[in-house]
């Protein structure tokens, strides 16, 4: 399961980019996206704020669970109080028959391991987003500390920190 | 650019840097980290909730500031304008931090106006001078149907502000207007806040340094309030 985390302005400009893979069963932590899937990413992730913006008007919560589908891709979405929005992107990785995949028992055993209620294979399982929504907590967490200096320019200024993307990049490990 | 420099401290062994973990990296960004490697991530958001801060450094901060916007402008508008200015980028943040140090429970974000200005009349009061406002009131003026009053008895930030007659229009209460309009503009209800004094000078008067905050929201924040009351 590959994942592609943003975090838009209000301004819909992107603050910051992640991608990253799955840690759990076996993962290695390394997103899976094709070339051309890379460059499409950011355009699925941004057409989707159309639908966040529609949502966050009748939906008080800061999680909104997945919103968006493109094929394989599917978008959760957290918008903040100042109505910066954390999207993630996540792509199930769909198994490839035959020797195609490195035939070694790290993955063999990973792959049969993989069921439909763990985290990589089922985009839409309650574990699935309880995981996402801890991790966008965390990433929200993070993203306070990040905002509250006094040098930082509100609303749209890049979080260029390498301790917060370090932050991130952990809790992505952690949770997902 | 997010993260301010740390200090070195004083160190005991002269001029040995502290070691990091990540070396490479710290040494070819120019990052340092304190010595014992805790950056202000690691600092916990509720930290400073009960935190107090002495109100003569603050006010001593504040008279200098209204000296600084005065010095660069001529006028009374310009001068509420500039305090306005200053206080807008608090509000934008203060939204984020203050949301967060709720119970993760009633954790919402404000839909509409009138949660809004609860949320402004008790929280962000709250958080800036330890009480709620006193009144929040809407205005009863059927021309405007967009504005809305938060009064102030005794706004904090006008106790050592003595204002000269011949500028008696001015009230430096703008800073916390601006604070408001921050926070308003950042939850997405785009509003313009001024601060009035309506406390009179005449004997007999319990509040003489009675503000009022008014707020007056943009036409598409009423639209998008009818529409939302519909559906």
């Amino acid at each position: 399961m590959s994942y592609y985390f943003a975090i838009i302005s209000p301004l819909d400009t992107p603050l910051f980019e992640h991608e990253f893979g799955t840690s759990k069963s076996g993962g290695d932590g390394q997103p899976r996206f094709t070339d051309q899937a890379r460059h499409l990413n950011q355009f699925i992730l941004h057409s989707s704020l159309d639908i966040v913006e529609e949502l966050q008007w009748t939906n008080g919560q800061l999680y909104l669970k997945v919103i968006d589908k493109f094929f394989q891709n599917y978008i959760s979405a957290f918008v903040t109080a100042s109505n910066v929005k954390f999207l993630l992107l996540h792509q199930p990785t769909t198994s490839v028959p035959g020797a195609a995949a490195a035939p070694n028992t790290a993955t063999a055993a990973a792959s049969s391991r993989v069921n439909s209620t763990s985290v990589g294979a089922n985009p839409t399982s309650p574990q699935t987003e309880e995981a996402i929504k801890n991790f966008m907590n965390e990433a929200y967490e993070n993203y306070v500390k990040a905002i509250m200096s006094p040098f930082y320019k509100a609303p749209n200024m890049e979080i260029r920190s390498l301790v917060f993307r370090q932050r991130v990049a952990a809790a992505g490990r952690k949770y997902l | 650019m997010s993260q301010p420099r740390p200090p070195n401290g004083p160190s005991t062994s002269g001029n040995q840097s502290a070691p990091p973990k990540e070396t490479s990296s710290s040494h070819s960004t120019g990052l340092r980290y304190p010595s014992n490697g805790k950056t202000i991530y690691h600092r916990h958001l509720s930290r400073s909730k009960t935190a107090e801060l002495s109100q003569a450094s603050f006010a001593y901060l504040f008279s200098e500031m209204v000296t600084y916007a005065q010095r660069r402008v001529t006028g009374i508008q310009d001068l509420e304008k500039r305090l306005n200015t200053q206080g807008h980028p608090l509000g934008l943040k203060l939204l984020d931090l203050l949301l967060i140090r709720e119970p993760s429970r009633s954790q919402s974000r404000p839909l509409n106006i009138i949660t809004l200005l609860h949320f402004i009349k008790i929280n962000l009061w709250q958080h800036l001078f330890g009480r709620q406002a006193d009144r929040l009131e809407k205005s009863s003026d059927p021309d405007a149907p967009d504005e809305y009053m938060i009064i102030d008895n005794e706004p904090l930030v006008n106790a050592y502000v003595s204002v000269p007659k011949e500028m008696s229009q001015l009230n430096c209460a703008a800073f916390v207007a601006g604070i408001i309009e921050g926070v308003c503009d950042g939850a997405v209800f785009p509003a313009r806040v001024t601060a009035h004094s309506v406390g009179s000078k005449e004997e007999g008067e319990m509040w003489p340094g009675k503000t009022v905050f008014l707020v007056k929201f943009q036409p598409e924040v009423l639209e998008r309030e009818a529409l939302i009351g519909k559906g």
